[in-house]
């Protein structure tokens, strides 16, 4: 069923009773070209490049819980490119320009809001990094705009322009920057992907990844073993097990970053807003929540909510930048897992294993990458070669040294 | 969280800084083959449950190693490094 405003009208009509389930509810087949592990954005991402890109629609996505249950439903669901580093920038950009063309590919309303994006900066030095960071988002042919400490107060007079620790001194301005749903870009490529023949196969946890002969040949379910030529891990916050099923460790470790959500209040806050120095950014939902976040818990953990002191600094952060802030009411919080590589980059690449790919160590960035990673992913499955924007986010680089530290905090799990 | 320095007693989460697993503790040979190094400084278990790892208790200045849960936040031991 196509979706447009006339279907919408015109169920309206008739008491909405011609709707019909988005996607399919098959039972796994015993062989599939290609089976990716995980139903999140990117594992459905995948899923429907590799269909509408290459073709290749023996496919089947296996999920542990239901489609979309993972960090694509725990996220602030911030877009945006402004990367600076050679490797991430061009990545970012093609992923932004893909968000700007998704809801006509999909036909499904993913909510994608360029409202802006603006990062604050505190100091003179920050300013030169900003003005620089500025300047490789307009080279790469992204927007940017330096913004002074005039410019924000007309756009945000809403913040502490008085405060002595951290005075504002401008932002740097990323206008394409802003936010989407995050539920439905998952229930959008679900839903596209299971149109091109894809199956989706929900409550159906990997329990082993089998190899012959150093090639993937298929993998273990709770619902029965599934041939498959070629297998892709693409399970971002368990991945270290997925990959342990396949003998592998990879460089990561799993920390907890928290995000809230105020009651919805009216609309206040038109922008997505970032405070560097208070680890702090926040954006208003279209249902009116003010959603934040702030920094991980910093330790390992599993736990799919956080500890109360960073929540703690959170709200204190929020508090120094808008104190308007104190009157609202917090409505929720929630922590998603975040895999976290040596240099806060992300890894989209094959492995030792024949046939068997990874795409994992996403940290922070999973969101806002969804579109490009399962483009670039699918590319590689099925071409055998990375695709040239995603060419160095390699498993491999942090044992030739080719690292992408965006932040220069060096090369250790827990410093990003 | 509370971890229990050796030190100190039981202390909240806010006076320690995480360092990381503990396989920080085992140090390859100088000589050691290049992938051994890049094990030891990048690959990691990662275990969803019980690990090992390193805590330094901002006040009192001991390197602590912790036996915890990373599903449940749970701290079972807490012992003083050296």
């Amino acid at each position: 069923m196509r979706y447009s405003g006339f279907r919408v009208f015109a169920q309206g009509l008739t008491g909405n009773r011609g709707w019909r389930p988005a996607w399919r509810k098959p039972a796994p087949r015993d062989a599939y070209d290609v089976v990716i592990i995980g139903g999140g954005g990117h594992g459905l991402a995948t899923a429907w490049y590799l269909a509408k890109n290459h073709g290749i629609t023996n496919v089947a996505v296996l999920e542990k819980g239901y489609l979309g249950s993972g960090n694509i439903g725990r996220n602030t669901t911030i877009v945006r490119a402004n990367y600076f580093l050679p490797g991430n920038s061009e990545f970012y950009s093609h992923s932004l320009k893909l968000w700007e063309g998704l809801e006509r590919a999909l036909n499904y309303n993913v909510m994608h809001s360029r409202r802006g994006l603006i990062n604050l900066f505190h100091s003179d030095a920050q300013r030169d990094a900003f003005a620089r960071r500025g300047n490789a988002m307009l080279a790469q042919g992204d927007d940017a705009v330096l913004l002074n400490r005039a410019d924000v107060r007309r756009m945000l007079p809403y913040l502490d322009f008085e405060q002595a620790r951290f005075p504002i001194h401008g932002g740097l301005y990323h206008p394409r920057g802003g936010t989407a749903r995050h539920d439905a870009v998952a229930w959008g490529y679900a839903r596209a992907a299971d149109r091109r023949g894809v199956d989706l196969i929900e409550n159906c946890e990997v329990t082993g990844i089998d190899v012959e002969n150093g090639r993937v040949t298929g993998v273990q379910t709770s619902r029965g073993p599934i041939r498959a030529r070629q297998v892709a891990l693409v399970a971002a916050g368990r991945s270290s097990q997925v990959a342990a099923m396949a003998g592998m460790r990879l460089p990561i470790e799993s920390h907890v970053l928290q995000a809230f959500v105020t009651e919805g209040l009216k609309p206040v806050i038109d922008h997505v807003i970032s405070f560097g120095m208070g680890h702090f950014y926040i954006s208003q939902s279209d249902k009116g929540g003010l959603v934040f976040g702030g920094d991980l818990d910093f330790h390992a953990s599993y736990g799919a909510r956080g500890n109360l002191p960073m929540a703690e600094h959170v709200m204190e952060a929020g508090m120094t930048l808008m104190p308007m802030i104190g009157r609202a009411r917090v409505l929720r919080s929630w922590g998603g897992i975040m895999d976290m590589s040596p240099d806060g980059s992300p890894i989209i690449d094959r492995t030792h294993i024949d046939g068997l790919f990874v795409n994992c160590g996403w940290n922070y960035g999973g969101f806002k990458a969804v579109p490009a990673s399962g483009w670039c992913l699918a590319h590689l499955v099925a071409t055998g070669q990375p695709h040239p924007v995603a060419a160095r986010f390699r498993l491999d680089r942090f044992a030739t040294g080719h690292l992408l530290d965006e932040e220069g905090t060096g090369s250790q799990h827990n410093l990003h | 969280m509370r971890i229990s320095c050796p030190c100190c007693g039981p202390r909240d989460r806010r006076e320690f800084t995480y360092l990381g697993a503990a396989a920080y503790l085992d140090r390859p040979d100088p000589d050691a083959p290049a992938p051994e190094w890049d094990a030891y400084l990048h690959l990691r278990d990662n275990p969803a449950g019980r690990t090992r790892d390193l805590w330094y208790h901002d006040a009192c200045g001991s390197w602590i190693v912790v036996t915890r849960d990373t599903v449940t936040h749970a701290v079972l031991a807490a012992e003083a490094l050296a």
